[in-house]
């Protein structure tokens, strides 16, 4: 399946990737090739086959836990790892609402 | 790309439009810990004080189901008339903002937990049925500030206690057609959810959370004109404005020549208006997928069953029950199935009262006013069912005239005290006793000579007169109905 150059564009951006001219080539491609597997696969008849989301449990109910709080982070703990905090919160590059 | 800034249409041009509305309502569910996992999602904490690996999206930590999330969502979709799919899937809606460590948000898409809900709304001019498209299950995002810090211009500041909060989305059909049906649609739905325990709706705290949806299109055509999706409406005043404003700038767009864009708009609180988020157009493609790491949610039918059992009376069978129960009007039934604490609190005024239209009136009328006046709700009433209802059998049994009743329910609503004690402390009855108004209205006459006067001459209005002196000498505590009585006898006698 061919995909274009604007197609990789767009599917970067919403990857929120920024790829230079030589990435786009190379992910085209790249592309291109995993969907001709895609479409080998869908070679095969599966008119009978259930469609099946994920491996997990499928068909059986999910496990639920019970609504029992369990120990939260300390704030200092949660905003640890964060390369910016203030104030108690983890702090960003401002964005703008959407 | 900007909007085409039209203005607004005036009322005789928006009259030739019809508004189409659909509303989605985020409710957030009353349970303990968040949906995906064990922290609390208490409101007003300190932030980043409620989070645990599964919200702060750390690697290996994977989601486990809330059970109570799950029962809660189940009866929120049986008050609202919705069929609960015996299986539902999540799936995981992509995108990037700070509010979501993650990346993505787990919701529900193609296979939500019920469908094809209705509810019964009533406003001013009408009454019909608004269809329900569907209820999901889907994690809160955290709150993100943009402002009120020094470095504000540069930073946002991400508080993720909310992050991972249970929340059900109640999508509508299209069905609304002006700002007063969405926000009867809002109450109504505000009332049976609150009802069935699933989430107590308090919009200060986020507790309910609505989008509209709108479109106009020239009255007659069958086509839906395009619409716009308003966000961040988070009182029922916003949501009539914001929907109203939306109206007559689509309607002054279209007449101008304009086209009305598929766009998402925030709400201006402080101005009343919409403007555009301007977002790229293809921030909208969530690239759904189902979420691998969580099994699909079977509901049995011996689950369902229970909850169904064990669901509280509803807003539409309290009120149809109160009709008949209590004999009141509609309108009465309609104000006391408010909340079910004044539902609650109506009815064990009217067991103690004996009268229960006469503590429908108490209820609504000084009860509501004195906590409205005191800014407090009636689960703080200092005035107890109980003893409204007391205060309510004492006019009953003729012991306290109307307008000695609403002195001591005064002197109730600032004491706490009983009706009883406030009328024994004071001395407060009525006096209906033959006996005792006899020597009071007997020197009335004999010292109003010129009144007497009048009335033997064919005046009867000076009756009124009489019954005041009678009254005033009372302290207002005469039987009025009695002394009437007595005064007639006396005059005409």
């Amino acid at each position: 399946m061919k995909i274009t150059q604007e197609e990789v564009h767009r599917i970067a951006r919403l990857a929120n990737l920024r790829l230079t001219a030589e990435d786009t080539a190379r992910y085209a491609r790249d592309l291109e090739e995993i969907l001709d597997y895609v479409d080998q696969l869908g070679e095969l008849d599966t008119s009978g086959v259930e469609p099946m989301a994920q491996v997990l449990h499928e068909g059986n109910a999910a496990p639920l836990r019970p609504d029992d709080p369990g120990r939260s982070f300390e704030q200092a703990t949660a905003l640890r790892c964060a390369p910016l905090s203030g104030a108690g919160h983890f702090k960003v590059p401002r964005v703008i609402e959407r | 790309m900007p909007a085409l800034e039209a203005g607004l249409a005036d009322p005789a041009t928006i009259a030739m439009y019809e508004p189409v509305i659909g509303l989605e309502v985020h409710i957030q569910l009353k349970t303990r810990t968040k949906i995906f996992s064990h922290s609390t999602h208490r409101f007003g904490q300190s932030p980043n004080s409620q989070t645990d690996p599964v919200v702060l999206g750390l690697p290996g930590a994977l989601p486990v189901l809330n059970q109570e999330a799950v029962s809660l969502a189940i009866g929120a979709s049986l008050a609202i008339n919705c069929r609960v799919n015996g299986f539902s899937r999540f799936a995981r809606k992509n995108y990037f903002y700070p509010d979501l460590p993650k990346g993505y948000q787990i919701s529900q898409y193609d296979q939500p937990l019920a469908e094809h809900g209705w509810l019964d709304i009533r406003w001013e001019e009408g009454s019909k049925r608004v269809g329900i498209t569907r209820l999901h299950m889907e994690e809160d995002a955290g709150k993100t500030v943009h402002d009120g810090y020094s470095d504000s211009p540069r930073y946002s500041y991400v508080d993720l206690n909310r992050a991972g909060a249970p929340l059900c989305e109640i999508v509508s059909e299209p069905d609304m057609r002006s700002a007063d049906e969405a926000v009867a649609y809002l109450n109504e739905l505000k009332q049976v959810i609150q009802f069935s325990g699933a989430s107590d709706c308090d919009m200060e705290k986020g507790q309910l959370r609505c989008d509209a949806n709108i479109s106009v299109r020239r009255l007659g055509d069958p086509e839906f004109g395009t619409r716009s999706e308003i966000k961040n409406l988070n009182s029922f005043r916003f949501v009539k404005q914001a929907i109203q404003y939306e109206i007559a700038r689509q309607v002054a767009v279209l007449e101008s020549g304009g086209t009305v864009f598929q766009e998402t708009r925030l709400f201006n609180t402080a101005r009343g208006t919409t403007t555009s988020m301007r977002g790229k157009e293809d921030s909208h493609d969530y690239r759904y997928f189902p979420e691998p790491d969580l099994p699909p949610l079977v509901v049995t039918a011996d689950r369902l069953a229970s909850i169904r059992e064990e669901l509280p009376e509803l807003p539409p069978a309290m009120r149809a029950r109160f009709l008949e129960q209590y004999r009141i009007s509609e309108y009465d039934a309609r104000v006391l199935t408010s909340s079910v604490e004044t539902a609650r609190y109506f009815e064990q005024a009217a067991k103690s009262a004996g009268n229960s239209k006469a503590a429908a009136n108490w209820v609504q009328g000084e009860l509501m006013g004195a906590l409205n006046a005191a800014g407090k709700n009636i689960e703080e009433s200092p005035v107890s069912a109980d003893a409204l209802g007391g205060l309510v059998a004492l006019v009953e049994q003729g012991t306290l005239s109307g307008k000695l009743a609403k002195q001591v329910f005064a002197k109730m609503f600032a004491t706490g005290k009983s009706a009883k004690e406030i009328v024994k402390a004071e001395g407060l009855r009525q006096i209906s006793d033959a006996g005792e108004l006899d020597g009071i209205i007997g020197k009335i006459l004999d010292s109003s000579p010129k009144q007497v006067a009048q009335y033997k001459g064919g005046k009867k209005g000076v009756l009124g007169y009489f019954v005041g002196q009678v009254m005033r000498a009372t302290r207002g505590q005469a039987n009025p109905r009695v002394a009437n009585q007595m005064l007639r006898k006396a005059l005409d006698g």
